[in-house]
């Protein structure tokens, strides 16, 4: 185990690396950019037996990692933003196809006005594309994550979004431990695809499908999502075992075991919320973070058993559910707790929306707020 | 949603002969190629849509092939002429 102290953008490169990645395609995007430029220095330099290939938009580089992805190639790519949007056609047809691509995706807030700054739009709004998706909070678990989404997706052959915040964690530098290679070959064998293309058996693949078929893949999709949850647990603590390094399952609990009160959140601002936490622990309020590590599939079993009966939630949303009451985490959680919690009292703001920066201060001040203290 | 539990995961296809039934049946024209012109420079089994051209006797499937007339188009010596079946 070695530490290095490196940007996000240079961290996922690293990432990709240590995964041994045999095809990478993308286009520069701020703030994924250097993603690319390391990615594509590392290729130059003979540091990574992997193939690059530029190509013109985000559109071209999804169908490109497809296409490599067909071959049974380990393939990445990176993006942001309006180049997520962009490839949202063939994010379907990834999923579809049943391809174990890993993603990492740096979230930006989405045009129109032009921003440059984090908010959780971008990859909210592909939440019906048959994609899983994980949101870190620190670099050290952007690393980890994009190890262990490779572990998870080409065991269950779902590709898989890693989410990490655009300048908060893309372009601040971190302390982070990278495990030997040889440990993260243990953990992440090469895996046999369920299907490739080769020449000396032809096949065709994902042609037109009659109503007598079609919904059975996709319902089988819609099923191994689900299944998804253990694998992505059983990964978390494999790797764990390995490394030593953990983030929490699907959720990063922090102060929950004798709360009443919960603020539930992800990405970087529910690290921050851990010092809200503490501000709030010392005001004599019984609270505790749920963060969330798996967006989807979403953990509402996970979720639910944390809650007590009479709990009540905080939901802080870096996103819009347009024409909705609320976040869609807010949403998202009342459709997870209903039938399953009624008593439970929801609240939620909708904040740090293009980059508004959120400090610890300032999200305590707004638990209280919400909450009527 | 359905409560079957689906094991369809890849929507591969295999090739199989007649995947499509006897297209045969759609066809109006039949090619008929002329021996004694024929250089067999394999132009109309490259050309052929349907693959219904043997590739070492170059005898056409009827049971398969459309009548297209892409492989008497494409001939250089005119060795393939289409024909009305009935004639």
């Amino acid at each position: 185990m070695k530490t290095i102290l490196d940007t996000g953008c240079h961290i996922v490169a690293q990432a990709a690396k240590s995964a041994k990645v045999d095809f990478v395609s993308a286009y520069p995007i701020t703030p994924q950019t250097s993603v690319v430029e390391e990615i594509a220095s590392m290729v130059q330099r003979g540091e990574i037996d992997c193939r690059f290939l530029p190509v013109e938009g985000e559109h071209s580089a999804m169908a490109a990692c497809v296409a490599a992805a067909a071959t049974g190639a380990r393939t990445f790519t990176a993006t942001s933003s309006q180049g997520l949007l962009y490839m949202h056609e063939v994010l379907h047809m990834a999923s579809g196809c049943r391809f174990p691509i890993v993603m990492a995706n740096v979230n930006r807030g989405v045009f129109a006005p032009w921003t440059i700054w984090v908010d959780h739009q971008d990859s909210l709004s592909q939440r019906d594309t048959g994609w899983l998706q994980y949101y870190c909070a620190s670099l050290q678990e952007v690393f980890d994550t994009i190890i262990q989404a490779y572990k998870v997706a080409e065991q269950i052959k779902i590709p898989i979004m890693v989410n990490l915040d655009g300048f908060v964690l893309s372009h601040c530098v971190m302390a982070v431990q990278i495990p030997d290679q040889e440990i993260i070959d243990r953990f992440l064998p090469t895996v046999e695809p369920a299907w490739r293309f080769d020449p000396q058996n032809p096949t065709s693949y994902v042609s037109v499908t009659g109503p007598d078929l079609y919904e059975g893949f996709r319902t089988s999709l819609h099923q191994d999502q689900l299944k998804a949850l253990d694998l992505m647990v059983q990964a978390a603590r494999e790797y764990q075992e390995l490394t030593g390094l953990y983030h929490g399952d699907l959720l990063d609990l922090y102060r929950c075991d004798d709360a009443n009160t919960f603020v539930f959140a992800m990405g970087s601002m529910a690290e921050e919320l851990k010092l809200s936490v503490d501000i709030l622990r010392e005001e004599g309020i019984k609270i505790g973070l749920i963060r969330l590590r798996v967006f989807r599939p979403f953990p509402k079993e996970a979720i639910s058993k944390v809650l007590p009966e009479d709990a009540t939630v905080v939901v802080l949303d870096r996103n819009f559910a347009f024409g909705h009451e609320g976040g869609i985490l807010f949403s998202e959680l009342k459709d997870a707790l209903f039938t399953r919690r009624d008593n439970v009292r929801l609240l939620n703001q909708i904040m740090g929306i293009g980059g508004i920066d959120l400090t610890y201060q300032y999200m305590a001040e707004q638990v209280k707020n919400l909450l009527g203290l | 949603m359905a409560n079957k539990i689906y094991d369809e995961k890849y929507p591969v296809s295999y090739p199989m002969h007649g995947a499509g039934g006897k297209t045969g049946d759609w066809r109006l024209l039949t090619p008929r190629i002329d021996r004694e012109k024929c250089s067999k420079c394999m132009l109309c089994w490259v050309y052929c849509p349907d693959a219904v051209i043997d590739r070492e006797t170059l005898e056409i499937d009827y049971e398969y092939c459309k009548g297209c007339g892409i492989c008497a188009r494409e001939c250089p010596r005119k060795a393939i002429v289409m024909i009305r079946e009935e004639e």
